[in-house]
């Protein structure tokens, strides 16, 4: 009965998104202020309904009640009760009402936050965003239920959640990751709402920027999440593979960034309107299009659900109508978007846009490399991979031009910078980013290596310019102090991403050529060298989980005769499936993690491993959450409060002018 | 007319939008490999043991060749298959160990039983691209003049066997004669 009632209520939900997608939508093209002033009751309906509908899905994981399709194909009565819990996303169905339950969670934000925006722009921005709920919600009750009963006869036991997933990187990942790529879907609905007013002016920037913002932010850690959870569950000692699941959100953050950036143009200048509009779009089409590549089988990934056609052929229906809607929208009115300033060739516009066009194309040849291989099946019916090679052949230099823009581009000025003075600005700091370059690797590593020069000297060229301009800034206030209080907080969470973006570069360009790795066979006694480390084995035992059987190994860690703590990589058998599992350890540290995985055990109690030792990989993900805090303050910045408070107040007066004649 | 130039945004999904469309519909499974009636790719490389081998070492009678690896738990599941085919001499089977590492392959057959003629060792996966492998498992029915005549990808379990190969190899033999 129980699971009926979360059925009831996501019909319920989808009904009340009908309303949502309507009414105040057809309330703001007619001025209808009592259609429009249903957006926000409606919105929270939605959002209190799919909570009860996810409520009830999370209570038949929780209560082993396997007569629940799902639950029976994802849970297991010996899971841990975090796992029960998490199991709701482990397949396609729990994971999409979780993708449309955070959509409606946006949309309440939203109805929230958006006090200091006229009534007919809040309408059309959760109208749109009801249209992609009905959407959403449809696809669920026509082809993947949630809450499909087996009768008449329910397994007495579930299948288990895939023991891969069974890990803090299943809690974490997904919802971070739906929570960033579903946030871009309130951009999109902020620039449709701009298209549909015809109001194209900057103000819809300026309200949409601390969303662009947040979404980016939660969107970069979802990823790095990703990142880091591939690197230690699956036991390859990569953090990025180029898989065709892990690119659509790449895409998406690029076309993100580019867009945070473009809104930031839109805002200040008043130009780059119709490409900011556009850049909106296309990040959230990214969102879709990953939704779309994961959940119809179109490639086959590690990440791909069951695949089933007509939910391809359904969610490409939501892709055609809503991007194809979209940019048709975008080509009527586009055309009367006009950039009411004009600028020089050498100013901040063209740096911005230059740092635009370079996101865009790195998001277009991601784009082209994941589906390439399909593309072709279709055109010729012949078979070709596309593999990391080809992504970094592209990816790297583009990358690599966009960090030398982003050092000058926060120095130069808005209209008009003089191609002297920036050059005065930073040609001593460009020669000491390559000093620093060239010699700090080899100060700590002892060894030359391009890609560590290149890195490094990237970096540096990040935060020396970046010490320049806040020195600029400050140089003509009464203290250091003083100035530093006087930059608005926008400009330190800039600052602070940027941080992240040199910490990054750091990690990627050390990590990828210093890493070094060994496979051997040991018995219990013997030990492995690598580098200046000593792995020594000191046999496996067998031990007990909740859910698993397993071998645990002992390993003694020393450098240089100093010892280190120990690492306890794992061999695990699920009882209920019956899969093989290994978990890694990992001795994590600042400047070089140390990790062993293991693989069979011989005769003698001997067993085949592999040890790595991976330096400055933890500085990629550092730099992530640095990229991430940096978004989130800039949003915070009191620019957008004190406007809101502003504009609130103009409201009430205007609501004050309204009642006389409402009442 | 310059305001064309905003359909093109439009224009250009509308094309991306068709090929996936068509992506939806390609059977990714048993997609016939463009090398199908073509000969075997040369090569010269060494076997899972650490002897040389090329293209006239391969039986000269209608063979399988098996992409396999250690890594690979459909590979276990087929198995079987193999080790039946090859202990009861029904038909020679070559192994590619494709993207593995030696010790472990030799684990692996140590500790299940080695159904393969020999193994070509295909570490960094070149003599794959070469056949145009999609990932262990998949097996190649190559006939006697060394020209592949069939694909399949995934597990060739027995119903396989029956339902694939038979008809095939039974095709193939009746050509020769």
């Amino acid at each position: 009965m129980i699971p009926e009632l979360g059925q009831f209520s996501l019909i319920l939900a989808f009904c009340l998104s009908i309303l949502l997608g309507t009414l105040p939508i057809i309330g703001a093209a007619r001025n209808n202020v009592l259609w429009m002033s249903l957006a926000r009751p409606l919105a929270a309906g939605v959002f209190v309904f799919l909570g009860l509908s996810i409520g009830i899905l999370a209570y038949a994981f929780a209560t082993d009640d396997f007569s629940v399709q799902i639950v029976a194909a994802q849970s297991n009565s010996l899971l841990p009760m975090h796992y029960k819990l998490t199991a709701l996303w482990g397949g396609h169905e729990g994971s999409f009402l979780l993708w449309t339950f955070m959509l409606s969670g946006w949309m309440l934000a939203v109805s929230i936050y958006s006090k200091s925006m006229p009534i007919e722009f809040v309408s059309r921005v959760l109208g749109v965003l009801g249209v992609l709920c009905v959407a959403y919600i449809l696809f669920m009750l026509a082809t993947s239920n949630p809450f499909m009963r087996i009768v008449p006869l329910p397994p007495a036991d579930g299948s288990d959640l895939n023991t891969a997933l069974q890990d803090f990187g299943f809690i974490v990942h997904p919802p971070t990751l739906y929570m960033g790529y579903v946030g871009f879907s309130v951009v999109f609905a902020f620039a449709i709402a701009a298209l549909l007013s015809g109001r194209l002016d900057a103000a819809w920037a300026r309200w949409s920027r601390p969303w662009a913002n947040i979404a980016w932010a939660v969107l970069t850690i979802g990823i790095a999440l990703g990142s880091w959870w591939a690197y230690y569950e699956l036991g390859w000692g990569g953090w990025w593979a180029w898989d065709p699941v892990e690119n659509p959100p790449l895409i998406t953050w690029l076309f993100g960034t580019a867009l945070i950036h473009s809104l930031a143009v839109t805002e200040k200048r008043g130009v780059f309107k119709s490409w900011t509009v556009l850049l909106a779009i296309l990040a959230f089409s990214g969102s879709l299009l990953g939704t779309f590549i994961t959940r119809s089988g179109l490639l086959t990934s590690v990440h791909a659900f069951a695949t089933d056609p007509t939910r391809g052929v359904f969610i490409l229906g939501i892709l055609g109508l809503a991007v194809g809607g979209s940019l048709l929208l975008y080509a009527f009115r586009a055309p009367l978007m006009k950039s009411e300033f004009g600028f020089g060739l050498v100013s901040r516009e063209v740096f911005l846009l230059t740092n635009n066009v370079l996101l865009v194309v790195a998001a277009a040849s991601v784009f082209l490399g994941t589906l390439f291989p399909m593309v072709y099946q279709a055109l010729t019916d012949d078979l070709i991979s596309i593999g990391p090679p080809y992504f970094n052949f592209i990816f790297v230099p583009l990358m690599i031009i966009l960090v030398l823009f982003l050092g000058v581009g926060p120095m130069s000025r808005w209209k008009r910078t003089s191609t002297a003075y920036l050059f005065q600005q930073v040609a001593k700091l460009a020669i000491a980013s390559l000093v620093i370059g060239v010699v700090l690797p080899l100060l700590v590593l002892f060894e030359f290596s391009l890609a560590a020069t290149v890195s490094v000297a990237l970096a540096a060229w990040i935060v020396l310019t970046m010490g320049k301009d806040i020195a600029n800034k400050i140089a003509n206030k009464d203290s250091v102090a003083k100035g530093l209080r006087s930059l608005p907080l926008s400009y330190y969470g800039m600052q602070t991403a940027h941080i992240g973006v040199a910490i990054m570069l750091i990690g990627i360009g050390l990590t990828s050529y210093f890493s070094s790795e060994r496979s051997v066979l040991l018995n219990p006694g013997e030990s492995v060298e690598l580098g200046s480390y000593s792995f020594q084995f000191e046999g496996s035992e067998a031990f007990r989980g909740p859910n698993y059987i397993g071998d645990r190994a002992t390993f003694l860690v020393s450098r240089n005769g100093n010892s280190l703590p120990s690492l306890y990589p794992e061999r695990r058998i699920y009882l209920a499936s019956g899969t093989p599992s290994t978990e890694m350890a990992i001795d994590a540290g600042f400047l070089r993690d140390l990790f062993i995985t293991l693989g069979e055990e011989k005769e003698g109690g001997g067993w085949t491993m592999t040890v790595y030792v991976k330096p400055f990989i933890r500085w990629i993900w550092l730099g992530s959450i640095f990229m991430a805090l940096g978004g989130t303050v800039a949003a915070f910045d009191k620019r957008y409060r004190r406007l809101r408070q502003r504009k609130s107040a103009q409201e009430k007066e205007q609501l004050g002018a309204l009642q006389p004649t409402a009442t | 007319m310059s305001n064309l130039k905003f359909y093109i945004p439009a224009v250009a999904f509308l094309a991306i939008a068709g090929l996936l469309w068509r992506g939806l519909y390609l059977d990714t499974r048993t997609l016939p490999s463009m090398l199908i009636d073509k000969p075997m790719p040369s090569f010269a490389l060494a076997t899972v043991d650490g002897e040389a081998v090329s293209n006239i070492d391969l039986p000269d009678q209608i063979f399988l060749l098996n992409v396999w690896g250690s890594y690979c738990l459909p590979c276990l599941v087929e198995h079987p298959t193999f080790m039946r085919l090859s202990e009861e001499g029904e038909i020679p089977v070559v192994g590619v160990n494709y993207k593995d590492r030696n010790e472990l392959a030799q684990d692996w057959l140590e500790t299940n039983g080695n159904p393969f003629s020999f193994s070509i060792e295909d570490l960094d996966g070149r003599f794959g691209i070469d056949l145009g492998v999609y990932g262990a498992p998949e097996t190649y029915l190559v006939d006697s003049d060394g020209v592949i005549r069939y694909r399949h990808v995934s597990v060739l379990d027995e119903t396989v066997w029956q339902e694939e190969f038979i008809p095939a190899i039974t095709e193939l033999r009746a050509e020769s004669n």
